[in-house]
């Protein structure tokens, strides 16, 4: 409904212009008719650039002010998340500086020399000096910016395996995910989309006769222990898949015939990020959303929403079918404790199979 | 060929038109231009209706749109929109903007229309496979559109089609016909570019006038130019991805698959990588955004120049950014990949390359701000649209700073972050150089002018529109929200975004519903315009040295010479504030050219 009304309004805002530029037609029929522009089309013009300009910068503010905050700019629960927010912030400042600065010139510019006749422009076709600055300070600039990049980059993907980092294998399917831990000696058995056997329950095509998958452990939502870092093995059995972990900076691709990786250590648990001021606002601001709509539900009859509580999300981030848009998987981070309590609760492979 | 031959030839054509030779298989550069132009805009209809209904969906999900229900039919059971036909929008959204409106609507139209008019040719050097060309294109755009109406509903993997999405039917249904028909209407469309490049490339070296040289050729000429040749060298990767994508489905190769378990049962495929694809189609991928945007920044440095009465600031610059930026397009397609798998070490080289790319377009941009300063600035639509263009390049190519930096690209891939940055720095700012081109050389196409009240009011709401639209969805990007879904009510974390997507949408509506404005004024003025002088704009190059009336040939007598370079406005010395290039040297005159 509120799709059709808008609609209309669009219509009559469309017949309302139309109408507009009639009567300013009809007024101006016996003046300048050439169609080009006169010196007061550039004076309107001019000051239409002059109020586009205070346009930009109000949607800009407005933006920073109403949305800045819901940006997961700040609070990254991991530790490599913190160095991208960083860059991120000093290139936001940066860019925000630069956009500030050559949009007044440009729209400036183009209120200041609005054209009048007999006023003739200035004949000027070059300058080495200027043109070399503004190649000299981007360059510049580029290049710290580069080098900054660069080494986060290089920290972030340089996955240290002497670490002993906790092996997951994160397995993606159309339309949905599923977690593979290495069990008491952490180290994955062998699999292969060839061995899948559904019958016997054997789902991810682990290699039944590998010692090291016997005790591997298959789960549908993702626990993790916090302070340890953590090394994901992706897989996917059938299209590409994204695993998108916004709150921890993390996302890789999962292609079918491959394995990638991707480490990062969780630096807040699950019960701390609730509790951060932040989070309390943005899921009480939410839970008044979902308060509203339910209103709207009950109303036509329809079950109401539930009460939204904060948990961390693996999303689908490359397009992969119908459902994409609903291919999710929880993740818990927890102490090493909850953690050890919760991992000792779950079947392992050589049990799970149906014979 | 000597200048009787040249004018004898104009003359001959003149006797032997009819209506198909002149209207519809025409070898004339004009009539093409105008053909491409009028395909270009009757597409771009269809993609702006298809975008406009996608934000319907994103902003107001469970409800039912009648508007739905209109166009989509049986996809849309009481105006409720199917999942699949979500994604099915979004891919020949994407596919028709970017190939048919941006790179033959606009590339087509403007390299036809102003490469022979403004080098001084009679027309381009094979007037039939120009024709063929547009005519291959023609072909494209009909099975494009006839793909929108298969049983299983058109292409539906994104525009990028990257497998085994898009190889395998049981993945998707729009992998069936649908797909097959896409890959055979894009290999078919590549044909045509091909054709249409090789004919531009040849024409601009060979067949510029007396007194023409490259560095006297208009920055249009030269966007055009490189533009081809960037067509030219990346154009055919993608066609062999086609290729082997069609093998793949249909053929049982392995180019692209392996290891696929799907609908309960192992495909055959081994050995082949999607990686491999990603690499092929991102080869054309990157480099197609410049194809698009190069000839929108060529037209813009005219229609700024010229409305200016200002010589463009630093011509010579401006060639060296456009060459910088060509070398620099086929060496950064990388950054597209930065998660997909490939070597780490990998994306270190394409972040550093990319990140390059950033020094010639601030050249560009800074040029066009310089020309600008103390000029005399005639605002005509076409000038609003290239002032517009500069503006939605910087904002737009300023956040590619984040997204061609690896580290950061980890967290805003493939959200609304991506999709607001190049829609503005390469979808709008395109779409304003086709509108600047199209209310600059109107009256060169059809002898009448566009009625500039209307082209204000096209301009503005356009402009407020496409900042209220683009500049939000950075923010919502910022905040995890992921393209491409069809829904975002599945993840109650999202849910405070909704208003934004609701204004989003709300701009979006307003910005479609506009462009009626200028569709109008397009088509009335074709018949009832008021018709025009010879060079309305009072500008310096040769086109509007050319009768108003078209004629095969272009010129009635000989094809004028060339003495100075194209932006000789208010230059000193001289009465008028634009010297056109056929007006030789004064006694004394030096000619300032940089």
């Amino acid at each position: 409904m509120t799709a059709f009304l808008t609609i209309i309004v669009l219509v009559f805002i469309t017949v309302a212009i139309w109408q507009m530029v009639k009567i300013f037609d009809l007024a101006q029929v016996n003046k300048d008719n050439s169609q080009v522009a006169n010196d007061k089309d550039n004076r309107i013009n001019g000051y239409l650039m002059l109020g586009f300009l205070a346009f930009i910068y109000g949607i800009t503010i407005v933006c920073f002010v109403k949305w800045g905050d819901l940006p997961l700019m700040s609070n990254a629960a991991s530790e490599h998340g913190v160095k991208i927010d960083n860059l991120m912030i000093i290139s936001m400042i940066l860019i925000f500086i630069v956009q500030t600065i050559t949009q007044f010139l440009l729209h400036y510019f183009a209120f200041k020399y609005k054209g009048e006749k007999g006023r003739k422009a200035l004949f000027y076709t070059d300058n080495d000096k200027l043109e070399f600055i503004w190649t000299i300070i981007p360059t510049i600039v580029l290049a710290g910016l580069i080098i900054y990049g660069l080494f986060t980059w290089t920290e972030i993907m340089d996955i240290n395996e002497d670490d002993d980092p906790l092996v997951i294998e994160l397995y993606a399917q159309q339309f949905n995910w599923k977690a593979r831990y290495g069990g008491a000696d952490n180290t994955l058995g062998k699999a292969n989309v060839r061995l899948i056997d559904i019958n016997r329950a054997n789902i991810l095509g682990l290699d039944e006769s590998d010692p090291n998958a016997q005790d591997d452990i298959i789960t549908t939502e993702l626990h993790l222990p916090v302070g340890r870092t953590v090394l994901f093995k992706m897989r996917s059995q059938d299209v590409l898949h994204s695993a998108y972990m916004p709150h921890f900076r993390a996302q890789m691709n999962c292609v079918p015939g491959m394995i990638t990786q991707f480490g990062f250590t969780p630096t807040v648990t699950t019960v701390e990020m609730r509790q951060t001021p932040e989070m309390i606002d943005k899921v009480a601001n939410i839970n008044r959303i979902r308060v509203e709509k339910s209103k709207k539900l009950i109303k036509k009859g329809e079950e109401p929403l539930e009460r939204y509580e904060f948990d961390y999300l693996l999303l689908c981030n490359k397009i992969c079918g119908k459902s994409h848009y609903n291919m999710q998987m929880k993740i818990i981070v927890e102490t090493q404790e909850e953690y050890d309590a919760w991992i000792k609760t779950q079947k392992v492979f050589k049990n799970s199979l149906i014979n | 060929m000597s200048e009787h031959a040249d004018s004898h030839e104009g003359h001959e054509h003149h006797h032997k038109e009819t209506f198909v030779t002149k209207y519809i298989f025409s070898q004339d550069h004009k009539m093409i231009a105008k053909q491409y132009l009028i395909t270009g805009i009757i597409m771009g209809v269809i993609g702006v209706i298809m975008s406009m209904m996608m934000r319907m969906q994103i902003a107001w999900p469970e409800e039912p749109n009648v508007i739905f229900e209109a166009l989509l039919g049986r996809w849309a059971p009481d105006g409720v929109m199917d999942a699949d036909i979500y994604l099915a929008l979004v891919t020949i959204h994407g596919t028709i903007m970017v190939f048919f409106v941006l790179t033959a609507g606009l590339s087509g139209t403007f390299s036809n229309l102003l490469i022979p008019l403004q080098i001084g040719a009679r027309d381009m050097a094979s007037g039939f496979l120009n024709m063929l060309s547009y005519w291959i294109f023609f072909l494209s755009s009909v099975i494009m559109v006839f793909s929108l109406f298969v049983e299983a509903g058109p292409a539906a993997s994104g525009w990028t089609i990257y497998p085994p999405l898009s190889a395998l039917p049981l993945a998707q249904s729009g992998s069936g016909m649908g797909m097959t028909l896409w890959l055979v209407s894009m290999a078919i469309f590549i044909a045509a570019s091909l054709l249409a490049s090789l004919n531009y490339i040849v024409t601009i070296i060979n067949l510029r006038t007396k007194g023409m040289s490259m560095t006297r050729l208009p920055l249009t000429i030269w966007a055009f130019f490189i533009t081809a040749i960037i067509g030219v060298v990346s154009f055919p990767v993608l066609l062999s991805a086609a290729l082997l994508l069609i093998m793949d489905r249909s053929f049982g190769t392995s180019f692209f698959l392996s290891d696929i378990f799907i609908q309960g049962e192992v495909l055959h495929y081994q050995g082949g990588s999607p990686v491999l694809f990603e690499h092929l189609f991102w080869f054309l991928g990157h480099p197609e955004v410049y194809i698009v945007i190069l000839p929108a920044m060529g037209i813009v440095s005219e229609v700024i120049a010229t409305n200016s009465r200002k010589p463009i600031f630093g011509y010579r610059a401006m060639i060296a950014a456009i060459l910088a930026i060509a070398f620099l397009s086929t060496i950064v397609w990388g950054h597209h990949m930065f998660i997909s798998g490939m070597n780490p070490f990998l994306g270190s080289v394409f972040t550093f390359t990319t990140l390059l790319i950033a020094i010639p377009s601030a050249i560009k941009a800074f040029n066009w701000i310089t020309t600008l300063w103390k000029g005399n600035l005639q605002l005509n639509p076409a000038m609003l649209f290239s002032i517009g263009l500069v503006s939605t390049f910087l904002t737009g190519g300023l956040t590619g700073i984040i997204l061609g930096d690896s580290a950061l690209d980890i967290n805003v891939h493939d959200t609304y972050f991506v999709i607001a940055h190049f829609h503005l720095v390469m979808g709008i700012s395109a779409l304003y150089g086709m509108f600047a081109g199209i209310y600059h050389w109107y009256p060169k196409m059809f002898g009448r002018m566009l009625n500039k009240n209307l082209g204000y009011i096209h301009f503005w709401v356009t402009a407020i529109c496409a900042y209220g639209v683009f500049f939000p969805m950075h923010f919502i990007g910022m905040a995890g929200l992921p393209r491409r879904y069809y829904t975002n009510s599945n993840f109650p974390l999202f849910d405070d975004l909704q208003d934004v997507n609701v204004i989003i949408t709300i701009f979006a509506l307003f910005g479609g519903v506009v462009q009626l404005v200028f569709l109008w004024n397009f088509f009335y003025s074709i018949f009832y315009g008021k018709k025009t002088v010879q060079n309305p704009w009072r500008s310096t190059t040769l086109e509007w040295t050319a009768p108003i009336k078209h004629i095969h040939g272009n010129w009635e007598g000989k094809i004028p010479h060339v003495y100075r370079w194209p932006y000789d406005y208010s230059k000193p010395g001289h009465d008028e504030d634009f010297v056109p290039q056929n007006v030789p040297l004064k006694e004394g005159e030096e000619e300032l050219q940089h």
